[in-house]
């Protein structure tokens, strides 16, 4: 069925086809004459199977034969007759089997057929024989296959059986996509299921490697195989139940707050003019069910209670990888607060494939400082500049606690999961062998690919000392991208999210790129390191698991088309995003969560430069009338023209408190603009390095 | 029954044709099908009762009683005519029957292949051929379901010949995998790109290493030696050892080894239900001749069988060829004969005017003339493998002892090609060798390797079944025929004589030595029988199609023939 070239058509056939289409048209217009008028004689149904042997594609026929059936049991239904009703089901799947004899990729036939077998008046057995048929004519039939899932339970065929079927199939030929697919579902019930000879993953996931090998090795242009190979490697590093990856504060920090008094790490000092910080619970896969009755905040303080637990997600759902909720600590005695987050004491953190949350606990230190009078006042006051003169590079006393060790710490407590798991380990660390083995005999783009996800999914198993492979893993990216510069940008984009990981991987490497910031007395912000990333090529931004503790970032001179993800970074205070390619206001939406923004420079962007932007269509907008638009109809309505045409722009900075906003040099930056911004951004005191008054 | 019980038969009437042939040998049947559907008259004679001649398959009894008469010396009566000689082309011939008890009763039931062991691949100039002159009407194939290659310990391993063997094999490490296939691809890519010479992927193999020993090219592609022995013995099918440089005999160049290679490549999945690229006739060889014989017989060619020729008649005036004398005592007169290669013209004869057609051949030109075919016929009772019926055995060189510098090559077939009874299988065995005693023990090194095989394959299978009376255990062989065969190739004159089965799995060779047989001796007289126009159609035709193979020759000339036929009638 499949490269076989096309020939040109004849005269003649185009004749017979006009003719057959004359006949065709008739017989369709008689039909649907029978079918508005409820017309169900034997001589109309018969019609309808007529048209149907010609077009199975007659979506319309196929629903007046299901009509015509209902009609039939509804006239039969008083004498009750068995074979009467049988000989009723025989004659839809025979009319069934005629279709998809003239087209065996008919959805409308599949269909009617499992609806016919559905009511369970038809025996199922010759199913099979006539599965056998279709997936002889062509192996890789996805509607056979999709069929034969639904028949085989109703056969109570094991999926065993099926399995074995699958394995049959691949055998005869392996490039098979449709086999290789089923042979992923029915692993996953069996494995779900813990059957007999499945109980265990580690037994039964090297076995699938083996036999996928076979496939790889033999042709590794065949992509069939190298997309289960995908799946057993997201199965061999999957962890089922969720994790809390890092919080904020992290376990053992000493949070300072309120005072100005020299911290002793800036690290862990954190200044709030509200006597508010965010807690912030970072996990390894989206959840659901965060709130105060599964997590429990405990602290001496009446005023951390029934906490309000936000997910940040880019698409409002109530699943997210990131939870934030705010912790008061106005107007309390100045003195340490010991706090103990406990999460899962009760069951509801949900996993998307429905994994509970294991519990665990983690605590940290407040140390409320003393309010001096008049030290809210110092607030912004002068304008920041990110020039590189200003940043000289932060040296980290050895007895300052930092960021990385603390994350240690958490994720000591996560290690449980990790001796349990060994076999994941050791099952990566023979497929990199493999496919080292491998790309020294041949140069294959898949291969790498793989052997580069290989590695990092092995580095993020080990602990965090030997991570070792981030420069093996960078230079095969490297290397994919010249081999295929079609797909350049899904290959830079995991470049720069290697190359985060690489930075975030150990204090050493956090440190070279961790800055002072020069204006410190007179600056208003309370931590002054400023974490700089730029310069580095970079397309993605992650790792935000580590970095949840930087208030001030620097992205400036990279290639990020979107900042996805930054959302997480809830301690932001000042960010930079010039000289990178972000193309619209929809593209900074992760910044509608950074509520202590600040300070932002998206100065030579390219927003507005595009005048068709297509993720607009995924941010709510005014004029989606969906329920759950986070528009008021009356603001819009309401509101000047100028918000009108900037609704995206307003959209994204109407919520945020910023005091200073560079962007010169993106196309949408014009006079009226600028003037529009100073109308919505009303704390807004620099604007493109200009006092305003 | 014998030829003498026979009543005599009725004299032979017309008694003039274009052309007799004597022996209904596969090539001389072909021959009499292309000269029949050409519209000559043909006379085709057999002294023996059967069709196929040397090609043919015969029960127990004839098989023994054709391998005895055809080793006894010549039988020679003067005569003032020629005289035909026969000429043994069978020695040694050693039949045993092991377990009389057992086989007596089933004697008739085989069809046990005088040229064998012998296949055909789906993609055979022998199967375009039955497929374009319509004899594949008359016989249905199987496939052979597995190519193994076995070792001195009894050992077999299954040749992974396409890309779902590779997969499913359990003895490759993957990266003999990967190396096996990739090398598979840059022959399909050479292939493909023979048309275009700036390929894409510039996977064409360069003219250089195409004239360079094939070994040596799959040493340069590093394929390790077991791969090497692989593609070299059980899909390349080299008879000689291909790295014995002081032998030095039968080295493919690398030419050659891409040519066998892509054969066996185009066979794999030519034909939906063959699984392989090797299929076999149901009821034996011997249907292929008989098939073309049938063919013959309905475009006019008349047959007689049972009928010996005593003597060749001679025109006195000019000294050449003019009829045959049978055993009946008619003659019967002709322009052409073509003889059966047991025959040999004693006596001179004036040579036709005709020039000598070179031998262009180069497989043929690899066997020089004291090579012998030693071959061996196995009937057992228990299938090498227990889960496959039919399938063929490499024993490459030097895999069962040192000094092996042949391939022994090993077909098993079961009762489901109604060759045998039910719960029986025949083993056919073949190696090249130059004299009779090494011939010998290369069957035997080979018989012994599998008996070790059929020996600890029955006591695995039996040790629960006849655990209560292990006094009475059956042999396993039964029956065994081991015999030295020589190789003669066609002799292309006014009297031609067709080639005996060679040593090959198929019969690609024997057709391209019977397409100079038909070029000589048909062709080249036939020409001015046939209408101008039509004649320079013909030749530019067949001309065009030997210049880019000399093998699709025989395939246009009779498709030619055939459509001529058609055309005129």
């Amino acid at each position: 069925m499949h490269g076989r070239p096309r020939k040109p058509s004849k005269p003649e056939d185009e004749a017979a086809s006009a003719a057959k289409a004359q006949k065709l048209r008739a017989l369709q217009s008689q039909f649907l004459h029978n079918h508005q008028n409820n017309i169900y004689t034997k001589e109309a149904v018969e019609l309808s199977a007529k048209l149907l042997e010609i077009n199975p594609e007659s979506y319309t026929a196929w629903n007046y034969r299901k009509l015509a059936v209902e009609h039939y049991l509804s006239l039969t239904h008083s004498d009750s007759n068995p074979e009467s009703l049988n000989s009723i089901f025989q004659e839809e799947l025979t009319v069934a089997e005629n279709a998809l004899r003239q087209n065996f990729k008919s959805y409308g036939a599949w269909y009617h057929r499992k609806w016919v077998l559905s009511k369970g008046h038809s025996s199922v057995n010759l199913e099979l024989r006539l599965l056998d048929k279709f997936q002889k004519a062509d192996s890789r039939n996805f509607h056979a296959w999709n069929y034969r899932r639904f028949v085989a339970p109703l056969m109570n065929r094991s999926e065993e059986d099926e399995l074995k079927y699958t394995e049959d199939m691949i055998c005869n030929n392996f490039s098979n996509y449709s086999a290789w697919h089923n042979r992923s579902v029915l692993l996953s019930n069996l494995l779900k299921k813990k059957a007999d000879g499945f109980l265990l993953k580690e037994k039964v996931l090297p076995e699938e490697y083996e036999f996928v090998h076979q496939a790889l090795f033999t042709d590794p242009d065949d992509q069939s195989g190298w997309f289960y190979h995908l799946w057993l490697l997201d199965q061999t590093v999957k962890v089922d139940s969720p994790l809390l990856v890092s919080s904020w504060p992290a376990h053992g920090y000493d949070l300072m707050l309120l005072g100005d008094s020299c911290p002793s790490s800036p690290f862990t000092s954190f200044h709030s003019d509200s006597g508010t910080f965010p807690l912030v619970l970072y996990f390894n896969q989206a959840v659901e069910g965060v709130n105060s009755s599964t997590v429990s905040v405990d602290c001496e303080l009446n005023t951390i209670k029934d906490l309000i637990w936000k997910p940040l997600s880019a698409n409002n759902s109530q699943t997210a990888q990131v939870w934030v909720t705010q912790l008061n600590f106005i107007d309390v005695e100045p003195k340490a607060y010991p706090v103990e987050v406990s999460l899962g004491h009760s069951q509801g953190i949900i996993s998307s494939s429905g994994f509970h949350y294991n519990h665990s606990r983690f605590a940290f230190r407040v140390c409320v400082q003393p309010v001096e009078n008049g030290s809210a006042k110092r607030l912004g006051g002068d304008v920041m500049l990110w020039s590189d003169e200003k940043f000289h590079i932060y040296d980290a006393h050895s007895q300052e606690s930092s960021p990385v060790i603390s994350l240690d710490q958490l994720s000591i407590q996560n290690n449980h999961e990790t001796t349990a798991s060994e076999w994941r380990t050791e099952a990566i660390a023979k497929e990199i062998d493999h496919f080292r083995e491998l790309l020294s005999l041949i140069n294959c783009k898949i291969g790498k690919l793989t052997l580069a996800r290989l590695l990092m999914a092995h580095d993020t198993m080990i602990c965090p000392s030997n991570k070792t492979h981030f420069k093996e893993v960078l230079e095969l990216y490297g290397d994919l991208m010249k081999l295929e510069p079609s797909h350049v940008q899904y290959y830079k984009d995991e470049h720069s999210l290697v190359l985060l990981q690489q930075v975030t991987s150990s204090k050493e490497s956090l440190l070279n790129h961790c800055f002072h910031y020069r204006n410190l007395t007179s600056s208003h912000i309370g931590n002054p390191i400023c974490l700089r990333l730029n310069n580095l090529s970079l397309s993605r931004v992650g790792s935000f698991d580590k970095l949840l503790w930087v208030q001030m970032l620097d992205l400036s001179h990279n290639e990020l088309q979107s900042i996805e993800g930054l959302e997480a970074m809830q301690l932001l205070s000042c960010l930079n995003l010039s000289n990178n390619v972000l193309c619209s206001f929809t593209a900074l939406e992760p910044l509608r969560s950074l509520k202590s923004l600040k300070v932002l420079n998206i100065s030579h962007n390219e927003i507005g430069a595009h005048s068709i932007d297509t993720t607009r269509y995924l941010c709510s907008s005014p004029v989606s009338h969906s329920a759950g638009s986070e528009w008021n109809p009356g603001e819009i309505i309401n509101a000047d023209t100028d918000v009108k045409s900037y609704w995206e722009a307003y959209f994204i900075l109407k919520d945020l408190n910023l005091t200073q906003l560079d962007i010169v040099g993106n196309a949408i930056s014009d006079e009226k603009f600028k003037s529009f911004l100073i109308k919505i951004l009303h704390a807004l005191k620099w604007l493109d390095g200009e006092r305003l008054h | 029954m014998t030829t003498s019980d026979l009543p005599p038969y009725p004299p032979i009437d017309p008694t003039t044709f274009d052309l007799i042939i004597i022996g209904t040998g596969l090539p001389a049947s072909l021959i009499s099908a292309a000269s029949s559907a050409a519209g000559k008259s043909v006379l085709h004679l057999d002294p023996n009762p059967f069709y196929g001649s040397h090609f043919s398959s015969l029960s127990v009894p004839d098989i023994s009683s054709f391998l005895n008469s055809h080793s006894a010396p010549p039988f020679n009566t003067h005569d003032e005519n020629l005289t035909l000689t026969t000429r043994p082309l069978f020695s040694d011939v050693e039949i045993s029957n092991f377990a009389p008890e057992i086989l007596d009763q089933h004697l008739r039931k085989f069809n046990l292949d005088l040229s064998g062991p012998r296949v055909l691949f789906c993609a055979d100039k022998s199967i375009d051929l039955m497929l374009k002159s319509g004899a594949s009407q008359y016989v249905e194939f199987k496939s052979v379901d597995a190519s193994l290659v076995g070792d001195g310990d009894g050992k077999l391993w299954s040749v992974p010949d396409s890309r779902a063997a590779i997969f499913k094999d359990k003895t490759l490490s993957l990266l003999e995998k990967n190396q096996l296939m990739r090398f598979f691809k840059l022959v399909q890519g050479h292939l493909s790109n023979d048309e275009s010479e700036e390929s894409e992927n510039g996977v064409k193999i360069s003219a250089e290493d195409l004239e360079s020993l094939f070994v040596e090219f799959l040493t340069k592609m590093k394929l390790p030696p077991k791969i090497k022995s692989i593609i070299l013995y059980a899909i390349a099918m080299a008879d000689y050892d291909q790295e014995n440089m002081v032998v030095r005999k039968g080295l493919l160049k690398t030419k050659d080894g891409i040519d066998r290679l892509t054969l066996y490549i185009a066979s794999v999945g030519r034909f939906q239900n063959a699984l392989g690229a090797l299929i076999y006739p149901i009821y034996g060889q011997g249907e292929l001749a008989q098939a073309f014989c049938r063919r013959a017989a309905v475009k006019g060619c008349l047959y007689v069988l049972r009928m010996p020729v005593i003597s060749l008649l001679k025109d006195e005036d000019s000294g050449s060829y003019k009829g045959v004398r049978l055993a009946s005592g008619q003659d019967v007169f002709s322009q052409k004969l073509v003889l059966d290669p047991s025959f040999t013209v004693p006596g001179p004869l004036a040579s036709a005017p005709c020039e000598q057609i070179q031998d262009s051949c180069q497989v043929l030109s690899l066997i020089d003339d004291k090579v012998k075919v030693a071959r061996g016929i196995c009937i057992t009772k228990s299938s090498l493998k227990p889960d496959i019926s039919n399938c063929l055995v490499f024993f490459p060189p030097r895999s069962l002892f040192p000094e092996q510098v042949t391939s022994i090559r090993v077909l098993q077939l079961s009762s489901n090609l109604a060759v045998c009874p039910l719960g029986m299988f025949v083993l056919y065995f073949s190696a090249l060798c130059d004299e009779v005693n090494q011939g010998k023990k290369l069957l035997h090194a080979a018989l012994n390797a599998l008996m070790k095989l059929l020996v600890s394959g029955n006591a695995e299978n039996s040790s629960t079944v006849q655990s209560e009376d292990t006094e009475h255990v059956e042999p396993t062989l039964l029956w065994s025929a081991l015999y030295i065969q020589e190789l003669t190739k066609g002799q292309f004159e006014s009297v031609s004589s067709t080639p005996m089965p060679d040593g090959n799995l198929n019969y690609n060779d024997l057709l391209d030595a019977t397409e100079k047989v038909l070029r000589f001796h048909i062709f080249v007289k036939f020409v001015s029988s046939i209408n101008c126009s039509t004649h320079y159609h013909f030749t530019s035709l067949v001309l065009a199609s030997l210049m880019c193979s000399p093998a699709l020759g025989v395939l246009y000339f009779i498709s030619w023939i055939v459509n001529m036929y058609v055309s005129k009638s």
